[in-house]
């Protein structure tokens, strides 16, 4: 299935989870925060949250500003 | 060095510096600058993380370099042109800064911009989104313009702090409208002296900090000023000095402004002059 990643098409297979997708994108869950279709996944739900064919998720982190 | 402590809703802090972590040329002049500040505030920004890095290594992250038990973090919505966006902003702020264990989680800096060109305030949406995330919990430091009218309305919705510009973002312009600074202060200390009110944005160097706390500011937001100096370091020590005098000259009680001299020395007891009457009126 198809989803949208920071403006980027990914396949991921049905089911995965955020939890999942973090590990598939090498990224440390403590370090991001996570939206699907512009609903905040809390962290707590990583493991269970399921994404889904045509998601648009948001993955941030922070960067310096001011 | 003054020290006189001063909350911002549940926060009490010492240094009335809050310096941003953008724009320095690594993280190693970063971290340096904000020591050598005295901050105990640095504000970030939140922006998608980098998928698919190139060369396969992950980029160096602030995370590595942002002492977290040592600094508040107080993340903006900078970048967010509607009151939407900003609250997802702040949200993710507050979801990150949970995980990381760190205060800041209670608390955010509004932005909400009207056009890329000047990057000042968007009011409308600005009051919309103070309104949001009070109701939301978080205690909201509000940047806005330095219209006092504005300010007060702002106030009104229950953010824990209201941050004038002095100027735009990033142009060092300094404190453009000290009247309209000084009617801010006044407007929105009235029977609440204690509300704290932050100058944000406009700062190019370190007397425009101290005039910004001469004015009565509780403290000044800089990023720019020092870390697109050509020593970062030596000016964050700069703004670290200006921010105490600009507070003792403002508790000081300065001088009134007359238009014509006051001798501090006696005009009694002068030697006599070569020729009577020169110099004197």
């Amino acid at each position: 299935m198809h989803v949208i990643i920071n403006g980027q098409q990914k396949d991921f297979a049905p089911g995965t989870t955020v939890a999942e997708l973090l590990r598939q994108l090498d990224l440390e869950p403590i370090r991001v925060a996570v939206e699907i279709n512009k609903e905040l996944v809390t962290r707590s739900t990583f493991d269970s949250a399921q994404i889904h064919d045509g998601d648009q998720i948001e993955v941030v982190t922070f960067v310096g500003g001011g | 060095m003054t020290h006189d402590r001063y909350r911002i809703g549940s926060f009490e802090l010492r240094s009335r510096l809050f310096v941003g972590t953008g724009k320095y040329a690594n993280f190693d002049i970063m971290e340096r600058a904000l020591a050598a500040s005295g901050c105990q505030v640095v504000t970030v920004a939140v922006r998608r993380d980098v998928l698919s890095p190139e060369g396969g290594a992950r980029p160096d992250s602030i995370l590595d370099h942002l002492d977290m038990s040592r600094y508040t973090v107080l993340p903006n919505t900078a970048g967010c042109f509607t009151a939407e966006d900003a609250i997802r902003s702040a949200r993710l702020s507050r979801e990150l800064l949970e995980g990381l264990g760190n205060p800041g989680a209670k608390w955010v800096k509004l932005e909400v911009l009207a056009d890329k060109k000047t990057l000042l305030p968007d009011p409308v949406g600005t009051l919309k989104a103070t309104d949001a995330l009070v109701e939301l919990g978080f205690e909201v430091l509000v940047y806005t313009n330095d219209d006092p009218i504005l300010a007060k309305k702002i106030k009104d919705l229950g953010p824990v702090s209201v941050m004038p510009a002095g100027a735009p973002i990033g142009s060092g312009l300094g404190i453009l409208n000290q009247n309209n600074i000084r009617l801010c202060l006044e407007y929105l200390k009235d029977g609440d002296p204690d509300y704290p009110v932050i100058v944000d944005a406009g700062v190019g160097t370190a007397s425009d900090v101290t005039v910004a706390m001469e004015l009565g500011a509780d403290g000044v937001l800089l990023n720019t000023g020092v870390a697109g100096a050509a020593d970062p370091v030596r000016m964050a020590t700069a703004m670290a000095h200006a921010i105490e005098a600009g507070r003792l000259a403002c508790l000081s009680g300065r001088i009134s402004k007359k238009p014509y001299a006051t001798a501090s020395s006696p005009m009694e007891g002068t030697i006599a002059p070569v020729r009577v009457g020169a110099g004197a009126s």
